[in-house]
């Protein structure tokens, strides 16, 4: 188990940016996901740390040594820093079979013919591809060369991983199969992992710390915990989540009594007093964050169904109050006609404030 | 959030010892860098240095220059040759006449080529003609053939007493004497060119139709577009870059050619450029063969600019993407038949007459004696004998031709194998450089010798061997050169060829190894290359076929040490010993048929497909 620790990071293609400004420390045996929209730098980062692409600035460190230093002069090659790397495509080697394309680098590594065949029967074995030794990638299915991708990575016993988007070329239900392969595979290799994805659902069952990035900056590190209760900023608020977080502009204020944030023709009940100068906010809720009601109730919203969509284990609910489109999450397979009225109700402490110009979280509310 | 973007990377210490040896070390890991480099070097060596080599020896006093100016002094600049060329009493005969000739040929063959290509392309692609399979199996032929064969057989049929010898066939049957203008000059180099040369349009333009969807030109008849306006606006435009390509080839490649007007145009005093260049050559003024060679490529160059001006450089066509279409077959009707024999006729005279002529010419004891009566194998495998041909024997004894053999397979096989290592190491730097500067230039290199005609870059290497240059010795008159200069001139083709196969491995392929201990020349070996390896096959195999061929870009540079069989053709068909030039010219196309035929049982008939992108 090691550290990996970056600092000052920067890498761009020309004119491109990719990766702007990046520190990094990834605890020893962590699993920790990059995770961010297309183009905002997470696969520069993993090839940076693999060491295929040379950053500008910054250094990097592997627990005590030094992989890269631009201001010290020092770079260790792809070649020697020790690293399992797995890439979205597999990248397997069309010309060898399954078995070729796991001991071609052991071989390299100056191992003996008896560790050799050991160490390719313990990946095959936790992979369970061991009959399909002697096939060629091409006479095996998606899943399969993903497995002996992964195996490929095992093989190697490095005791740092690193997963370019693994699963995203495969299918709906084998991805959610693999998902858990590899949770499990972690667990028992130790190994410090950085995984990348754009897929926020790996991203939170997976991870110990989720790093968002957008344009090349970090925009949250936190737990998957923390990343969806308590986004940094707006961006993080609107990217993670699916149906996406309702967004709220207004300004908190006083009215007969209650306080609330008044966004014009929709009124939410906040706690605590209004600041004294009480300036625009955004307010966020995620969508299984409100309660719903077909009744009416005291002091409840009154709303109307727009859209119903069933995903089966829940609903997504469309309503309307207003000017203001709110999304809805219930449990179960919900059927009703649209242009029904129902009752919601928001829970407050799920209640996020951001500060309307620089998008980021307001931490506490009343906000100072 | 608010890290300024540009000036935060501080700039480390440029001049420190540290600094330096992370430089190196960090130039060290990047393999496609110093490979390009390397490459780029070796082939700024022999493919520019030859060409400012020759520039400056146009631009100063050589030796043989005291002839004219004695006061002169040998490497001072002067404009002398220039005025020899441009302005100077010799000027009309070295400079006005073969520029006259050279255009007036290069246009003609162009256009009756590229024509006839075309329409048969289309025949063959669009229409329900008969026997496709055959006959598009030979109109690639000419292509595999050296381009001089059919002038060869022109003059076994129509060669007058004009220049004394034994005559031709007709005056043999017929005993009349074909006119001068039939035998030899302007018209027969025209002809013979263009029933040669018809055969790169045909392979441009096939390949053009066969991916122009005809729902196009239906949607066209919907909008109601007649035919001709569906032809004139959808179909053309379409096959306007293969057209512009098929004309930029065949005119650069009859700018070049050597074989046919030395063989038809000498005779009668006939000068193209090409000649002409020979011509000054033998005469020692190589200042004035210089000065034309550059002159072509100008040419060549001029051609190529106003073609991508008029069709546009990256004008491409989305419909040209060989997916998801379909063709309609256009009946011909009452026409079907008329059509299929007149092709039929065409191919038998272009592709299989003058290899009977040239077998009949290779067994007649007696030249310019044509009956069945007089017809020996001796100038196959006959042994020396002094009543006949002066004592010279059948190519199957002859030392001479046997050498030349060994040196046509040698040839061959070396340019193939370094054409195919180059080819591919020049694809690896240029396809995993992409987008820098390096990576540029290096592409841009080897597609240079693209547009020297094949002549001048011989007049180029003449200029720039025939002394030590640099650290390489006087390579004029070895076998090492004619090597050098078949790499060269097939760079292109096969840095393509590279190119291609190391786009179809992905960097990831290699990245993963990378990343897994594995070093560079051992990546090479194990994934690159096999991953490669059929198109870089193929590549070679045509490379060994158009060696095998070739006369224009050697024929400036052979001596007897290093002869080969075209040479040894060219050099009997100049002592009037038309039996073994016929033979020798068949025993040639039988190599180069043989190689095509293992072209194809390699890569799967495939062959000639790749042929297209050149």
């Amino acid at each position: 188990m090691e550290e990996i620790h970056l600092t000052g990071i920067r890498k761009s293609y020309g004119k491109e940016v990719a990766v702007r400004h990046l520190d990094l420390t990834v605890e020893p045996g962590a699993f920790l996901t990059i995770l961010g929209p297309s183009g905002c730098g997470k696969t520069t980062t993993l090839r940076v740390i693999a060491g295929l692409e040379e950053p500008e600035a910054g250094e990097i460190r592997f627990g005590d040594r030094l992989i890269f230093s631009r201001q010290k002069g020092v770079i260790v090659p792809p070649e020697n820093r020790n690293l399992g790397l797995i890439f979205q495509g597999y990248a397997l080697w069309p010309h060898m079979t399954v078995e070729r394309n796991i001991t071609l680098g052991l071989k390299q590594m100056g191992l003996s013919a008896g560790e050799t065949a050991e160490r390719l029967d313990a990946a095959l074995d936790k992979v369970q591809m061991k009959v399909y030794q002697h096939r060629y990638p091409s006479e095996l299915s998606g899943g399969q060369q993903q497995r002996v991708a992964l195996a490929r990575m095992i093989a190697s016993r490095s005791s740092i991983l690193l997963m370019d988007e693994p699963l995203s070329n495969l299918d709906a239900k084998l991805r959610t199969e693999m998902r858990g392969e590899l949770k499990r595979l972690h667990r028992d290799l130790e190994a410090t992992t950085v995984y990348v994805t754009h897929d926020q659902i790996e991203a939170l069952t997976l991870s110990d710390i989720v790093v968002v990035m957008d344009k090349g900056l970090v925009m949250q590190q936190g737990t998957p915990y923390e990343i969806y209760h308590h986004p940094a900023n707006l961006f993080v608020a609107d990217f993670i989540g699916d149906p996406g977080i309702n967004r709220f502009t207004g300004t908190v204020s006083r009215n007969n009594g209650a306080v609330g944030l008044d966004c014009g023709d929709l009124w939410l009940p906040v706690p605590g007093d209004p600041p004294a100068n009480a300036k625009d906010l955004v307010a966020t809720i995620r969508p299984e964050s409100i309660n719903v009601s077909t009744e009416a109730r005291e002091d409840w919203l009154k709303v109307t169904l727009e859209s119903i969509q069933p995903k089966g284990s829940d609903t997504i609910l469309q309503v309307r109050t207003g000017n203001h489109s709110i999304t809805l999450l219930q449990p179960g397979f919900i059927r009703m006609d649209l242009g029904d009225p129902l009752w919601i109700d928001f829970e407050t402490a799920a209640l996020n404030f951001f500060d309307v110009e620089s998008g980021t979280n307001l931490n506490q509310y009343p906000p100072a | 959030m608010s890290l300024d973007t540009a000036s935060s990377g501080s700039k480390p210490p440029v001049l420190s010892r540290s600094n330096l040896s992370y430089h190196v070390y960090r130039l060290v890991n990047q393999p496609e860098k110093i490979l390009g480099l390397l490459c780029l070097a070796v082939l700024s060596v022999l493919v520019l240095g030859p060409l400012f080599e020759i520039i400056h020896d146009a631009l100063v006093y050589q030796s043989y220059d005291l002839a004219y100016r004695p006061e002169a002094k040998v490497g001072s600049f002067t404009l002398f040759h220039l005025e020899r060329v441009f302005t100077g009493p010799l000027s009309k005969a070295l400079f006005l006449k073969p520029l006259f000739n050279s255009v007036a040929v290069g246009v003609c063959v162009t256009v009756l080529g590229v024509g006839i290509g075309s329409g048969l392309a289309w025949l063959m692609v669009r229409t329900n003609i008969r026997f496709k399979g055959v006959f598009g199996a030979l109109a690639v032929v000419p292509y595999m053939m050296p381009s001089w064969v059919l002038a060869l057989a022109w003059l076994s049929l129509f060669k007058n007493d004009r220049i004394g010898g034994n005559e031709g066939m007709i005056t043999s049957f017929f005993g009349v004497q074909p006119p001068d203008w039939v035998s030899y000059g302007f018209f027969p180099i025209v002809i013979c060119l263009a029933l040669h040369y018809y055969a790169y349009g045909f392979l441009l333009m096939s390949g053009a139709l066969a991916t122009v969807d005809s729902e196009l030109e239906e949607a066209g008849a919907i909008a109601g577009m007649n035919r001709r306006q569906r032809l004139w606006r959808i179909t053309f435009p379409l096959l306007l870059p293969a057209l512009g390509s098929a004309v930029v080839l065949t005119f650069i490649r009859i700018l070049g050619t050597f074989g046919t007007p030395a063989l038809l145009g000498l005779p009668v005093r006939f000068f193209t450029f090409s000649t002409q260049i020979y011509a000054s050559l033998n005469a020692r003024n190589s200042g004035d063969a210089f000065v034309l060679a550059l002159v072509l490529i100008v040419m060549a160059i001029t051609f190529i600019w106003i073609n991508s001006r008029v069709i546009g450089i990256r004008k491409s066509f989305v419909t040209l993407t060989g997916k998801g279409f379909r063709q309609r077959e256009i009946k011909l009707g009452a026409w079907q038949w008329p059509a299929t024999i007149a092709v039929a006729a065409f191919l038998v005279v272009t592709v299989l007459l003058p290899m009977l002529i040239l077998l009949w010419e290779s067994l007649v004891i007696t030249p310019g004696e044509y009956s069945l009566k007089g017809l020996t194998a001796h100038f196959w495998i006959g042994k020396s004998d002094i009543d006949i041909a002066n004592g010279e024997p059948g190519i199957w004894h002859s030392p001479g031709i046997l050498t030349a053999l060994w040196n046509t397979i040698k040839l061959g096989v070396l340019a193939a194998v370094c054409n195919g290592m180059l080819g591919l190491l020049v694809g690896y730097a240029a396809v995993r450089g992409r987008g820098t500067l390096l990576a540029r230039w290096l592409e841009g290199v080897a597609f240079a010798p693209y547009i020297f005609p094949s002549i001048a870059l011989g007049a180029i290497y003449i200029g720039m061997f025939s002394t030590p240059w640099g650290p390489l010795p006087a390579l004029y008159g070895t076998f090492t050169i004619l090597v050098l200069i078949t790499v060269v001139k097939n760079l292109p083709f096969t840095s393509r060829t590279g190119i291609a196969a190391i786009l179809q491995i992905d960097k990831s392929l290699e990245e993963t190894a990378r990343v897994q201990g594995i070093g560079w020349f051992r990546r090479m070996a194990k994934i690159i290359i096999p991953m490669s390896s059929s198109g870089v096959t193929a590549g070679m195999l045509l490379t060994f076929i158009t060696a095998t061929r070739e006369l224009s870009l050697i024929i400036l540079l052979l001596s007897p040490a290093n002869m080969v069989l075209t040479g040894v053709i060219f050099s009997y068909n100049e002592h009037d010993m038309t039996q073994h030039s016929g033979a020798v010219t068949l025993f040639l196309v039988m190599i180069i048929v043989g190689a095509n035929v293992l072209v194809r049982m390699l890569t799967g008939g495939g062959g000639l497909a790749g042929l297209r992108h050149t």
